[in-house]
């Protein structure tokens, strides 16, 4: 949470990249509790591992040098903090009106369960995933390309 | 810490990625509110997933396919970023206001 924060708040854009690396071990952890160990692993494979770096490589391309840092927020901030605000107070206004369950155990989720589940119920929006990670690395690829390269290349 | 003490967490931290996401100018932090704001609904799911069993573990697959998707989204929006910045030489919203028509 105060990691969140963090996240938004702070005028460097690299504190704010690795606030956003302890945010999501934190989350990480939070899955690990509620009994979803493979989600966990996920969350640190693929965020921890891979998101975190790639926005820090893209920071450290993109960043020259930080001699004159603008200012990071937006003329808009009193619309975008009351926008969110009523987001969070609306949210957690119905999370605490509505009467859950009493279901005080976190059910731990079974990794063969889940297993069984892609594969079986899930298969088609399983499937559709791999395409779209295709298409979106085929993207990246024509997108990151330099124009000098494609003019070497004709 | 029950049900409501994640679905809260998860309603703030949607919150705060929402703000990031309007507030900030810099287009790279604009993606990693994206992803805080991916992972504030990840953590709802997987919430409601533990606490109120149904079947099948929907919300954990839910969840997978969803970070798989946050991956595939920020690989292009970084790409896409890192172009634009190569171009315009800023990374900072305001300035790409001559992309419009």
């Amino acid at each position: 949470m105060g990691a969140g924060l963090a996240v938004v708040t702070l005028r460097n854009i690299i504190h704010s990249a690795v606030a956003m690396m302890v945010c999501f071990g934190s989350l990480a952890g939070m899955y690990a509790l509620l009994g979803a160990p493979i989600v966990a692993a996920a969350q640190v494979l693929i965020y921890l591992g891979a998101i975190s770096v790639l926005i820090l490589f893209a920071i450290m391309l993109t960043q020259a040098g930080d001699a004159n840092l603008p200012a990071p927020f937006h003329r808009q901030v009193p619309i975008a903090a009351v926008i969110s605000l009523a987001i969070a107070g609306l949210v957690g206004w119905a999370v605490i009106q509505t009467d859950w369950p009493a279901a005080a155990e976190a059910a731990a989720a079974a990794v063969e369960d889940i297993a069984t589940a892609i594969f079986t119920e899930f298969a088609l929006p399983f499937e559709i995933i791999s395409l779209l990670l295709l298409v979106a690395i085929i993207g990246a690829i024509y997108l990151a390309r330099r124009p000098e390269e494609d003019e070497r290349a004709n | 810490m029950g049900l409501q003490g994640y679905l809260i967490v998860s309603a703030l931290l949607f919150a705060i990625g929402t703000f990031g996401f309007m507030a900030r100018r810099n287009a790279i932090l604009m993606l990693i509110s994206l992803e805080l704001m991916f992972n504030a609904v990840n953590l709802s799911l997987v919430a409601f997933n533990a606490f109120l069993p149904p079947a099948s573990n929907a919300g954990a697959v839910f969840a997978l396919m969803i970070m798989a998707v946050a991956a595939a989204e920020v690989t292009v929006g970084l790409a896409l970023v890192i172009a634009i910045i190569r171009t315009r030489q800023t990374a900072e919203v305001d300035q790409y206001a001559d992309l419009k028509e």
